[in-house]
């Protein structure tokens, strides 16, 4: 049967690099000397410690407790002690660090208790906490907790539900081998989705050069009997693996501007979250691993199951490295980011381990003046006008790069790929969207900023004013009180009782006064008496020696 | 001729009617170019402009009696935006109101505070926290960094600690290359 495809805009064909890496079959990874398992690896907040320095934790242990409305929990990667938790460097471009839990393997591996989840007889709600405290994240390489995914949308169902194994990007295989090797996982997480999401059918998109991968799915999904369930093979073309580029390619779909794809039904996993949604619930593993492809400049390409916390050092390790390497990419050569160092962990993010040197990525030719050639725009997958949004954003006009769609540039490359005059496009995008964003916060404090202090200016008028509500409310009492003597004493008598209150008042006062006496200067013993005479005189000693320096 | 005349104070009648109507209906509330200045200003209400805040100093702007570069925190960017909004010159940061510092917030040692409540009074943003004789302590994500608080702590117990960078806030740099490669040290 063949299903009519679709086509989306633009896009390149790259040399993709992937036969070396396919050699192999995955290969678990052995457990490093230390995991340091960074506390924040998906997108939203960071995650709470829920463990201490010196404590014995097991495989799968919740080391981090999923913190505000978008985050999740992080896992221990095997059983051993926590050593520390200190700041470590980040796999971040930026090379800055932020808080890790060290944990040191003793070895023994020892899983937590854990069970199959009985989700089809929980609340989707109840489903959903398992996956946030299970850790399940996006693996396609943008993090995003799953759990907020899984959601028939405001419908109540789903149209279409998009396994994505496209995996476009040159050099990495990760997906490619888990669909071949572990495909009953994918197919049966994918089963898991589709009655989660109350989807109508589910289409896994993988690219026509994984011929092996698109049989074992579709022989899995034989084995396994899930219905409504079809593999689809697309043209292999960057970036097919692009969430609204797969959706456009199965669906026809255009999910535009600022809208979500669940409002037109369709929603979209990779393939190895699907699996590690099946782990998560049919296993009731948290997710403390995952595969990952290292490839470019060693002698022994490969894809590991790697938990995560291994430092890439140790992972490289692995495939013997060559002697001019000098770069690790975590990711692809188009859209991956540049290490700070080779200690940095393996996180849930990391689906490729690029190694690179200087013969394989020579020094980036200078760029030329741009010649507004368009090819860019022809390029560009996301209907985009990238020399425009250049412009602007070397200009720092902000405002105008945000009107040309900014945003919804999805820096896959292909712009900077093409571009004759060789600029690196994205990392103008990269700038200018950093920018905005720490804009926006400023202007969001500032904003904050204003209304507290509107706020303390009215209430403290308002304090004012209930200062003089009260006083005046107290004066026309007492005034009520004496125009009542007053009225009864008859008018001359008004003066007398004017002295009268003023007598009485100083009455009140004196009694009170006593009431103060003694003082506790007063009937002391000679000691204290003497204590005070000590102190009084340390006092001045004190003053003077002050008033001399 | 009478007709002509007719026509034009009739017309003449019916829009003045029209705007009259609209002065009234449509009638602005405030100063529009003050709320356009405001919202460029940081909001810190430091009061180093030498006015207790920063819409009084954007009425002084908007007024004509203060120089667009009397805001420190603001800084050069915060200038630059005023100048575009205005259509003033460009100027740089009046040296004495200040300098423009690293965005900051407001750090209480909280072994050293005797609880006297001075800084929660002189804190415009009500960021800070405590009650007489007990600890006080500083809400960082309210606080504007205006150091309002240092100067009435009769201990100085109170510092200005400089926000980090972390992964989280960092920022993309603007794209430099060399165009003579550089060479090795």
């Amino acid at each position: 049967m063949s299903r009519r495809l679709f086509s989306f805009h633009g896009g390149v064909k790259p040399a993709y690099h992937k036969a070396p890496s396919i050699l192999q079959p995955i290969q678990a990874a052995p457990l490093p000397a230390e995991f340091v398992i960074p506390l924040h690896q998906s997108i939203g907040g960071i995650p709470r410690p829920t463990v201490t320095v010196g404590e014995r934790v097991r495989k799968g242990q919740m080391v981090g407790a999923p913190d505000g409305n978008v985050t999740s929990a992080v896992h221990a990667s095997t059983s051993g002690l926590v050593k520390a938790m200190e700041m470590r460097r980040m796999p971040h471009t930026s090379g800055l660090s932020a808080l890790c839990v060290i944990l040191e393997p003793d070895g023994r591996d020892e899983w937590i208790d854990h069970a199959p989840v009985p989700w089809r007889e929980m609340s989707p709600n109840a489903v959903r906490d398992i996956l946030r405290d299970s850790g399940v994240v996006g693996l396609g390489g943008a993090v995003f907790p799953s759990y907020l995914k899984v959601n028939p949308g405001k419908r109540g169902h789903l149209d279409t539900l998009v396994i994505n194994g496209a995996e476009c990007e040159p050099f990495i295989t990760c997906d490619d081998m888990q669909m071949r090797e572990r495909p009953e996982g994918v197919v049966r997480g994918a089963g898991i989705l589709r009655d989660l999401t109350q989807a109508a059918r589910v289409l896994v998109g993988i690219e026509d050069n994984k011929p092996e991968a698109i049989a074992a799915m579709k022989a899995a999904i034989e084995r396994t009997g899930e219905e409504r369930l079809e593999v689809v093979a697309v043209p292999t073309r960057y970036p097919a693996g692009g969430a609204k580029q797969l959706i456009r390619v199965l669906t026809g779909i255009e999910v535009p501007h600022g809208k979500r794809s669940t409002d037109y039904g369709v929603q979209c996993f990779n393939t190895g979250t699907a699996h590690a949604i099946h782990d998560a619930l049919e296993l009731g593993r948290p997710m403390i691993s995952r595969i990952v492809t290292v490839a470019g400049n060693v002698e022994r390409p490969g894809n590991f199951e790697v938990r995560f916390g291994t430092p890439m050092r140790e992972l490289v390790a692995l495939c013997g490295p060559k002697p001019d390497t000098d770069r690790l990419i975590m990711g692809g050569p188009m859209m991956g980011f540049r290490m700070p160092g080779d200690e940095v962990p393996v996180v849930k993010a990391t689906n490729c381990v690029l190694v690179g040197s200087p013969a394989m990525f020579p020094p980036p030719p200078p760029e030329m003046p741009c010649i507004r050639c368009g090819e860019c725009v022809k390029a560009c997958p996301a209907d985009l006008t990238p020399f425009e949004m250049y412009w602007f954003s070397r200009a720092k006009l902000f405002g105008k790069a945000q009107e040309y769609h900014l945003f919804d540039c999805i820096e896959c490359g292909c712009c900077a790929y093409v571009c004759p005059s060789r600029i690196p496009l994205v990392d103008y995008y990269r700038f200018a969207k950093s920018e905005i964003w720490a804009r926006e916060q400023e202007k969001a404090a500032a904003d904050q900023a204003r209304d507290y202090y509107e706020f303390r200016l009215a209430r403290e008028e308002r304090e004012k004013q209930e200062k003089a509500a009260k006083l005046a409310a107290k004066a026309a009492e007492t005034k009520a009180k004496l125009a009542g003597q007053a009225t009864a004493d008859g008018a001359a008598a008004a003066e007398d009782a004017h002295k009268a209150l003023i007598a009485s008042a100083m009455g009140k006062a004196k009694t009170q006064q006593d009431a103060v006496r003694p003082r506790n200067t007063d009937s002391l013993t000679p000691e204290q008496q003497a204590q005070v005479a000590e102190a009084e005189a340390r006092r001045t000693a004190n003053t003077e020696a002050k008033s001399d320096a | 001729m009478l007709s002509a005349l007719l026509v034009m104070a009739l017309g003449a009648i019916i829009l003045g009617g029209a705007l009259g109507f609209a002065a009234v209906k449509f009638r602005v509330e405030g100063d529009p170019l003050v709320e356009k200045i405001d919202s460029i200003l940081p909001q810190t209400q430091c009061g180093q402009c030498g006015y207790p805040g920063c819409r009084p100093y954007a009425q002084a702007i908007a007024n004509g009696d203060a120089e667009i570069n009397c805001c420190p925190p603001g800084g050069e960017d915060g200038i630059r935006r005023l100048a575009d909004l205005l259509g003033r010159e460009f100027k740089p940061l009046s040296g004495e109101h200040g300098i423009e510092k690293p965005r900051s917030v407001a750090v209480i040692d909280e072994n050293v505070c005797i609880g006297c409540t001075l800084c929660i009074q002189a804190c415009p943003v009500d960021a800070i926290v405590g009650a007489a004789k007990q600890m006080h302590t500083v809400i960082a994500p309210q606080c504007t960094g205006c150091e309002l608080c240092v100067e009435p702590c009769p201990v100085d117990c109170i510092a200005m600690k400089p926000i980090a960078e972390t992964v989280d806030n960092w920022k993309w740099k603007y794209p430099v290359f060399e165009i003579t490669p550089r060479k090795a040290a």
